[in-house]
């Protein structure tokens, strides 16, 4: 039996009991911010449900009935996620507590791992203007304390990134280039594998965030050409709480460890310890037991759908959007304005108002987007704005919520009389 | 969800056509303040002469309701001693933090003027921070020209 052929926006949204609900003055939720967190269907509750009244225990070490459950189903989702992004091996997804903490994982083991990974003085670490502040921030922190030096790609005027001194700024000095695969504020999908090959040619380390990307895309690790890829369960249909760092089997096997702790080691003596092979190496403390059942429901309801199916309704509806937005004077979009190459954020500034005034509206009408800088200061600062609005659907949105956006940001104009 | 109770047509008049916009010379206290939550920014510059607060003088980018808050500061501390300046300040503070009481609104009306229109912001805690921006450079600046007023040299 193949969903795929019966991706049906309406069934869909059964599955998931929150699009029912009604916010103030009786209206309907219109939920425009699922880059920011998705909502979760039925499916992925029952299961976070069924694991705390049916199996609850620690995994990994208690030899009873529950433990032994817990413990099947909690590596069972391992099994599902490594099949989701086609990991070729289990042992390379490390579950996390999202992106932001696989990216510091990665910038934090790097000083301190055995050449030739190791960065230190004289190092350079490439991202690029396009990052996500969790993209930015680690690399920072770790080219601040090594000695080494951070450097940057541009963004084009039409919210692309600048290729054109790729060969300057990814030289033989680049230990790692890190990178953004889907803009979360400019929807941009990247040329990763082009931009992976440079970096490999110079014998750098390739990390991408795909917070953005595997919840939108098939995805396939090995494609992408990254060496360490992170992505986040809540963006997916899945919990808070959970995430997922995939690395090449080989390199994780020779990088040293993050948190110590409980479950990381192989053997502990006062004087010194020795540590478990990935992934257990780098799960430290127990670990989000229910949120990881959850985000395996949540890709099985994913590839149930078809992620292909998935992708095509995004471009579908981002199409629709982008259309309506356009058409309504005094709205400019931020980033590229046909599905070409782009994923399903947009973010736009409408006239002189203010995002934070421009969500308020919206939201007396039950539409939910987000106003402000989106973690992403230097995207916004290359563009010459403070803040912009972003709209983001998902497999659930509906042309007649992006008509309600429209609507909505009409009476927005007339509540502030925009000049 | 009553928008009209935070909007109040007050604010959104102020913040068509704020007062007392942008930076003037002299002054002896200068603030910059950003909401790291969503990026707004303010400069505030203070002119004392003596106790008095002769000049507001302000820059910045941020929501109407953070405008409309810049543009009755102004309104309200210029001409004031410091002292009656920072019981306002205090004042509109309890306003904001008040929930949206309108009683509390209406015991402060002496004081506050038409500032007391920002007392159903305080029922959007996401938009508390919008109202007190310019309030907190005020504080700032104006300790800094109090140090300098101490020291008797510049201004």
């Amino acid at each position: 039996m193949s969903l795929a052929v019966d991706f049906d926006v309406e069934t869909i949204r059964k599955d998931f009991p929150i699009l029912e609900r009604r916010l103030a003055d009786d209206r309907p939720l219109v939920y425009l911010d699922s880059a920011n967190t998705s909502q979760k269907p039925r499916q992925v509750l029952d299961t976070l449900r069924d694991h705390y009244e049916q199996h609850n225990a620690n995994v990994a070490r208690a030899v009873h009935q529950l433990g032994e459950e817990a413990t099947a189903a909690f590596e069972a989702a391992r099994d599902k996620l490594a099949a989701f992004v086609k990991a070729p091996s289990r042992d390379e997804i490390i579950f996390t507590r999202g992106v932001t903490e696989g990216l510091n994982l990665v910038a934090n083991v790097l000083a301190w791992a055995d050449p030739p990974y190791r960065v230190g003085p004289g190092d350079e670490v490439v991202i690029t203007e396009m990052e996500h502040h969790s993209n930015i921030v680690p690399w920072q922190l770790l080219t601040q304390r090594t000695g080494a030096t951070l450097r940057w790609l541009g963004i084009t005027d039409d919210g692309r990134l600048d290729l054109s001194n790729l060969d300057d700024v990814i030289t033989e000095r680049t230990k790692v280039v890190s990178l953004v695969h889907v803009s979360n504020m400019l929807g941009t999908i990247n040329p990763v594998a082009e931009i992976a090959r440079r970096a490999h040619e110079v014998g750098a380390l390739v990390v991408l965030d795909a917070a953005q990307a595997v919840p939108q895309l098939p995805y396939d690790v090995t494609a992408t050409g990254a060496d360490l890829l992170g992505f986040t369960g809540h963006k997916m249909l899945g919990p808070t709480g959970i995430g997922v760092l995939w690395g090449r089997r080989d390199l994780l096997a020779a990088l040293p460890p993050f948190h110590g702790g409980g479950e990381m080691i192989e053997d502990v003596r006062m004087e010194r310890s020795t540590y478990a092979p990935p992934p257990h190496r780098f799960e430290a403390g127990t670990p989000p037991i229910a949120q990881a059942i959850g985000l395996g429901a949540a890709a099985d309801y994913l590839s149930a759908l078809g992620m292909d199916a998935v992708a095509a309704h995004e471009r579908e509806i981002t199409a629709y959007a982008l259309e309506r937005l356009q058409a309504i004077p005094d709205v400019k979009i931020i980033g590229p304005t046909t599905v070409q190459d782009r994923g399903g954020a947009i973010s736009f500034t409408f006239g002189s108002l203010h995002p934070h005034d421009i969500g308020q509206v919206l939201d007396s009408y039950g539409i939910a987007v987000r106003g402000g800088h989106h973690c992403a200061k230097p995207v916004h600062r290359r563009f010459g704005v403070p803040a912009s609005t972003r709209a983001s659907g998902y497999l659930y949105t509906t042309r007649a919520e992006i008509d309600a956006l429209a609507d909505g940001l009409e009476q927005v104009r007339r509540f502030f009389g925009l000049r | 969800m009553q928008l009209e109770s935070m909007y109040q047509e007050i604010i959104l008049d102020h913040y068509r056509d704020p007062h007392g916009r942008g930076l003037r010379e002299p002054y002896e206290g200068e603030s910059y303040q950003v909401n790291p939550t969503c990026g707004d920014e303010v400069t505030l510059r203070v002119h004392l002469d003596g106790d008095v607060v002769q000049d507001v003088s302000y820059e910045g980018l941020g929501c109407s309701i953070s405008q409309a808050s810049q543009s009755v500061l102004h309104d309200l501390v210029r001409g004031k001693t410091l002292e009656q300046t920072l019981a306002i300040g205090a004042d509109f503070l309890t306003l904001i933090q008040s929930k949206g009481d309108q009683a509390v609104a209406d015991s402060l009306e002496e004081s506050l003027d038409d500032a007391v229109a920002f007392v159903g912001v305080g029922k959007y805690p996401a938009r508390i921070k919008c109202a007190l921006l310019g309030w907190m450079a005020l504080k700032d600046a104006l300790g800094q020209a109090r140090i300098i007023q101490s020291g008797g040299h510049h201004g």
